[in-house]
């Protein structure tokens, strides 16, 4: 049997800001060299999601004129079509701002509040203009190893007690550089971060997880065969020693 | 000017000038900013001062790209027509980089030789605007372009283009304004303007390509929020637009490229229409982006004033800045170093690489420094595909040499690149692989080029950039 992958892609066109289209280049060349066909599909504003359509669903982050529309469209065209994905196990990944959106709300440093999907229980706040924004290098420790990717943000978000955290932070600030969580899992197949970088290319073992969940559910058999990753270990083993050289020099 | 205030000058400008040398012979680099850090420190407004002392007073050329090419051809056009410019040719474009070269300029006494010839010329940072506008009180000021980059430093690119509009808001209705209708980023900036506004595009849509690239900034309509629609899209966001909302569109231009030729190996030619008549030129240039450069500057040398005649002599005697383009020999191999520091520009690179003909032998070189910005992210926003296949030798280099190489892996454009991090090793063996005879093309961000810059300077023979004009 031929496996086959469907992915959702929300607002490419307007969540785009950070080379967030890598991680869609990743997920396609690792479907691809392993005969998995995947198609893409790309959301923009206006356009219905259909819940039982995908397998996979990506956005990524914008500025905020951008999510200020797209918070609207979420909550107009497409939130309920995400709770019933996610809740039927569809692998939902979003970064920077598409996290912060499909939270329960994100409070603008001016302006009103905007409310969330709340596929993500958990809350965004900026806490003003004036306030530093987290921006860097980040390593987090995933699952046993480490995820690397760079942040850049003004939101600090706090977990609820229905999110977990997705990882914890060796190097960086993550959700809010309080509490040492980074990103959130929302049950087994909703995963919502601040690392961009791409943050898959550099990853591969959490965009494999990401792959063999969908196929999983799509065909309920998992056999991903492995790959040639020596260059995207070794591009993951530097970011991880330059954030080591950063630590070690801060300790001195 | 109180006589304590012209001794504060003085000695500010002595200890710069001092600064400058030690810094040379220390071998820190060209001694292009700090001395006008220390200026400032020993005198606050010392560049208000010595500005205000320039005969002709200033022009500002700001905008994500492009600042360094289209300030020094407008330089090369003001001196044609018998200005004395005052420019900070090394690129070194904060406050304290134009205040080292106003330094420059003055004797030990803060003195201008024949300040009544004298015009400054300075590319100024997008977010330092503000700031030299007030400092320089600049009679033109010109917007190249408005792209992402360095997202970590800038913030974001909604935050740039405010910034400028608060800034000429301030500026009196005498100053003259150049803008790229072609960017409706930088087109819409006409509204902020109290003064008069010269715009500039390329009218010959048969070098547009068909589709927006993913480096695009400017989509949609910040008045009415529809999605731009263009008839003609050159490179990112650049085009010839329209919002079907409310109408708003790319505005005439009074100075126009009617014909662009571009053919590998040769240079760029234009052919412009102007208000002073058509203007021919030909540029030792790559790539269609230049041509916004060299338009962006004969519209400074027009709102200045300069005569159609100086304006051809200006472009004919322009070279291009130290690797920003320039080719030279370098054992036996043809190095063009191209530099690229945001996605919009890099696009715009490879799609002059991919022009040329036959395979090609490729360094890039990505730094993270403050300078390149520390994120790296950019790179999977540049359609480096376009070269797949196209090249036979491709090496990574630079501190995320890794990134680069993987970047360039998912884009088949080789194999099996090289990864080398060290500049110096990373340009030996591109020199070594490269048969001799070919071309080899490197790519660096821009700390990585002021190295390799460097490099080729002494391997061949060519004077430290500082020296150069």
């Amino acid at each position: 049997m031929e496996a086959d992958l469907r992915l959702a892609h929300l607002y490419p066109k307007l969540m785009n800001l950070y080379g967030d289209r890598g991680n869609i280049l990743c997920l396609r060349r690792r479907c691809q060299q392993r005969g998995i066909a995947l198609t893409v599909d790309e959301l923009e504003l206006g356009d219905t999601l259909d819940p039982n359509a995908y397998d996979l669903i990506f956005m990524g982050g914008a500025q905020d004129r951008e999510q200020r529309r797209v918070a609207e469209d979420l909550l107009e065209t497409k939130a309920e079509a995400l709770h019933q994905a996610v809740a039927e196990g569809v692998v939902l990944l979003a970064v920077c701002g598409g996290y912060q959106l499909l939270g329960r709300y994100y409070r603008p440093a001016a302006g009103e509040e905007l409310a969330g999907v709340g596929i993500f229980d958990a809350w965004t706040e900026h806490p003003g203009a004036d306030v530093k924004r987290f921006i860097g290098n980040v390593v987090v420790r995933w699952q046993g190893g480490t995820l690397v990717g760079f942040e850049n943000h003004g939101g600090r978000t706090y977990l609820e007690p229905g999110a977990r955290p997705l990882a914890t932070v060796i190097s960086g600030f993550g959700n809010n550089g309080r509490d040492g969580s980074e990103g959130a899992m929302q049950g087994e197949n909703a995963f919502g971060t601040y690392l961009h970088g791409s943050l898959l290319p550099k990853n591969p073992r959490f965009a494999d997880h990401l792959i063999a969940q969908a196929l999983k559910r799509r065909h309920s058999e998992v056999a991903l065969s492995p790959l040639d990753d020596a260059l995207e270990e070794r591009a993951h083993a530097e970011a991880v020693g330059l954030a080591k050289k950063k630590l070690g020099f801060l300790r001195r | 000017m109180s006589a304590v205030s012209s001794l504060r000058t003085a000695a500010a400008v002595t200890t710069a000038k001092v600064t400058a040398v030690v810094s040379r012979r220390l071998g820190f680099g060209g001694g292009t900013a700090l001395p006008g850090l220390v200026a400032d420190a020993v005198s606050p407004g010392l560049a208000i001062r010595l500005a205000a002392r320039l005969g002709h007073g200033s022009v500002l050329i700001t905008g994500t790209n492009g600042k360094t090419t289209t300030a020094r051809l407008a330089r090369n056009i003001a001196q044609a027509a018998g200005y004395w410019p005052v420019h900070n040719h090394s690129g070194s474009n904060l406050m304290r980089g134009i205040t080292a070269c106003l330094v420059e300029a003055t004797d030990a006494r803060g003195q201008l030789t024949q300040p009544d010839r004298r015009l400054g010329v300075f590319e100024v940072d997008e977010a330092t605007l503000p700031e030299a506008a007030e400092a320089l009180s600049p009679r033109v000021v010109a917007f190249t372009n408005l792209f992402r980059d360095q997202l970590d430093r800038y913030g974001e690119v909604d935050s740039v283009a405010a910034v400028w509009r608060q800034a000429l808001a301030t500026l009196p209705s005498s100053i003259t304004v150049v803008l790229n209708a072609d960017d409706p980023s930088v087109a819409g900036l006409a509204d902020a303007c109290r003064g008069p506004v010269l715009f500039y595009a390329v009218s010959d849509a048969s070098c547009a390509v068909y589709e927006i690239e993913h480096a695009a900034d400017a989509r949609w309509c910040p008045a009415c929020g529809r999605e731009y629609s263009y008839s003609a899209v050159f490179y990112g966001h650049v085009g010839h637009w329209v919002c079907p909302g409310c109408g708003r569109a790319r505005p005439a231009a009074d100075v126009q490229a009617i014909k662009v030729e571009q053919s590998p190996d040769h240079p760029l030619r234009l052919a412009l229409s102007t208000p002073s008549g058509e203007i021919d030129l030909s540029l030792p240039l790559i790539g269609l982006y230049n041509a916004y450069n060299a338009l962006a500057a004969v519209g400074v040398g027009l709102a200045l004033g300069v005569p159609a005649d100086a304006i051809r002599t200006g472009a004919a005697s322009f070279t291009a800045a130290f690797g920003r383009q320039e080719r030279m020999t370098v054992r036996g191999r043809e190095v063009q170093t191209i530099l690229a520091k945001n996605p919009a520009g890099l696009n715009q690179v490879l799609r002059a690489i991919s022009a040329e003909e036959g395979t090609k032998n490729l360094l890039f070189l990505l730094n993270d420094d403050i300078a390149d910005g520390r994120d790296i992210s950019w790179i999977w926003d540049v359609d480096f595909e376009m070269l797949a296949g196209q090249a036979t030798l491709v090496l990574a280099s630079g501190r995320r040499a890794a990134d680069m190489a993987l970047r360039l892996k998912y884009a088949d454009i080789g194999a099996h690149p090289v990864i080398e991090e060290d500049t110096e090793s990373a340009l030996e063996m591109a020199l070594a692989l490269t048969p001799e005879g070919e071309r080899l093309y490197v790519v660096p961000t821009y700390t990585a080029m002021l190295k390799v810059r460097k490099l080729l300077a002494r391997w061949g023979r060519r004077p430290p950039f500082w020296e150069e004009d």
